[in-house]
């Protein structure tokens, strides 16, 4: 199988599962137990909180929590920091995301908006960015929680968060981004961006899924989600997954290590695939191609051939990608990031990701332009529309 | 969601891919803003069975792999039968079909329903299918390009 789905998730490193290997059942206690095996294990969570603290500029260990994934923490930031800061008993208030925010967000949103909260939904540009100017024109008095992804992991496009950040201070809103895309993968310092708060998952930078944390800047009010025996300091009940957080630490830390070099393989990557693909064959187009973002993230739209039927094809070939029509995710609707900056229905189904990561190759990548080409082509063929649609006559 | 293997048999191998140059009905039904046209065309004998039948898809594994199989059960049908093919026929005869691609059946048995309308209009004769939406012939994929102005 060739991998280039490295955006819905990524193989554990070897050396993250080696990092992780002791805390399996050599050092197995619960982080909260006062003997020595409890405390080995204390001592493993605190050093990986540390020094994720570190990797994300945090200035302070304590302003980590620890979740499990993404989506947790999505939930969290808003439901615990709202039920705080504007509860509904007080009027509620008014809270804004972006469009093509993952659903983990935008589904809070909307359940949230089902309470009785205000919410409104800011608009990409067809450039793949949420620019400040249209965040300004959305912020009203009462806004109070303001968040949009630093990367999107459709586009990969990466957004200007410190400036996003200032127009929602501007407003005495707090901030949050879903940093998940960005991790590991461009600068990402919470004191320089300015943010209140910042998800991330560790399975998607060659950690272990079900490990997530929360990065919750000290002094915002917060008031715990799950609710239980009191752990991570009475924001998150639950036993601490310690091998998950040693191996979230042990991935974070690879992936700033090797960041400027890997993403400079991976743009290259990623460059290549567009020009190549966009050369090849007629009437495709790369989705975005300008302006800051990921290496990883190939973007392509395939006019006049639905995704799912590529997926399929691709994969009978032994390569994994992902796409966005509405086919590969049962609603009727495609994706809801490609709507959003103002790509057509009928294009967004033919849309492909191709996401490469730190065991892609050239060869791979070649190896793929190589197998979509006949595809498109033969599925082309098969299409009562394409000549009259796509033809070279129309 | 996970496909049988005789909808990736169909899928991988579609059956009676094309158009019959001859035809004596055609269908073309789906809209190509929800990803999903299908194109039939029926040849008739002078005792209304259906000789052959070629399609066209432009859609999902399921949506080709109901048309791939609609034109097999067809053949060699009257037309009063084959008209009565219902989607969970078409389903069944795939080992089933996940839920959420039970609309691609109905493209097929549809697409059928318009072809053998078109074969009796053109014989003068009067429709057995009802009213089934053809696709819009005028759809333009690149009308109102510049309607959501995003800058």
């Amino acid at each position: 199988m060739t991998y280039l789905d490295y955006a819905a998730t990524t193989p554990v490193d070897e050396r993250v599962l080696e990092a992780m290997m002791p805390y399996f059942s050599q050092h197995f206690g619960n982080a909260n137990s006062l003997y020595k095996t409890g405390r080995d294990a204390y001592h493993a969570l605190e050093a990986a909180r540390e020094s994720i603290a570190t990797g994300i500029g945090a200035a302070r260990p304590s302003e980590i929590v620890f979740t499990s994934g993404g989506t947790e923490s999505d939930n969290t930031a808003f439901i615990s920091v709202l039920n705080r800061i504007a509860p509904l008993s007080a009027g509620g208030g008014h809270i804004v995301a972006s469009a093509y925010e993952h659903p983990g967000v935008l589904n809070v949103l909307k359940w949230l908006g089902k309470q009785g909260y205000e919410t409104t939904l800011v608009s990409p540009c067809s450039d793949g960015f949420v620019h400040a100017d249209d965040l300004e024109a959305v912020m009203r008095p009462d806004t109070k929680l303001v968040s949009i992804m630093h990367a999107n992991n459709e586009l990969g496009t990466v957004n200007d968060v410190k400036a996003l950040a200032e127009c929602a201070h501007s407003h005495g809103a707090l901030f949050h981004t879903d940093a998940v895309q960005s991790l590991g993968k461009t600068a990402f310092d919470v004191q320089d961006l300015g943010v209140d708060m910042a998800s991330f998952s560790a399975h998607k930078i060659y950690g272990p899924k079900g490990m997530g944390g929360l990065y919750l800047r000290r002094g915002v009010n917060f008031d715990a989600l799950i609710k239980g025996g009191g752990q991570e300091s009475r924001r998150r009940s639950g036993t601490q997954n310690v091998v998950g957080a040693v191996g979230f630490a042990k991935a974070l830390e690879l992936c700033l290590e090797e960041r400027d070099e890997e993403q400079a393989r991976l743009s290259a990557l990623r460059d290549h695939i567009l020009q190549r693909v966009t050369e090849s064959l007629e009437n495709t187009q790369a989705t975005v191609s300008a302006g800051k973002r990921v290496g990883g993230i190939a973007p392509l739209l395939i006019n006049g051939v639905e995704g799912e039927s590529m997926l399929l094809q691709l994969d009978n070939l032994g390569y994994a990608v992902s796409t966005g029509s509405a086919c590969s995710s049962g609603s009727l609707d495609p994706s809801h990031v490609l709507l959003s900056i103002g790509v057509k229905k009928e294009i967004a189904h033919g849309s492909l990701r191709v996401s490469m990561g730190r065991y892609t190759t050239q060869d791979d990548v070649d190896g793929f332009i190589d197998a979509l080409i006949p595809i498109v082509e033969r599925l082309r063929a098969m299409s009562p529309v394409y000549q009259k649609y796509f033809g070279k006559e129309s | 969601m996970i496909y049988s293997d005789k909808v990736m048999d169909h899928f991988n191998n579609p059956r009676n891919v094309g158009v019959i140059e001859d035809a004596d009905g055609m269908g073309e039904v789906g809209n190509i803003s929800c990803g999903d046209i299908m194109k039939i065309t029926i040849k008739v004998d002078d005792k209304d069975q259906i000789e052959d039948a070629k399609f066209q898809t432009l859609g999902c594994g399921a949506a080709i792999a109901t048309s791939s199989i609609v034109t097999e059960l067809v053949k060699g049908k009257s037309i009063e039968d084959a008209v009565k093919l219902t989607k969970q026929d078409v389903a069944d005869e795939l080992g089933g079909l996940p839920s959420a691609k039970m609309h691609c059946s109905v493209l097929a048995t549809d697409g059928l329903k318009v072809a053998v309308d078109d074969y009796l209009v053109s014989q003068g004769r009067e429709p057995i299918s009802g009213e089934i939406k053809s696709a819009d012939p005028n759809f333009d994929p690149h009308a109102d390009e510049d309607e959501d102005d995003h800058h």
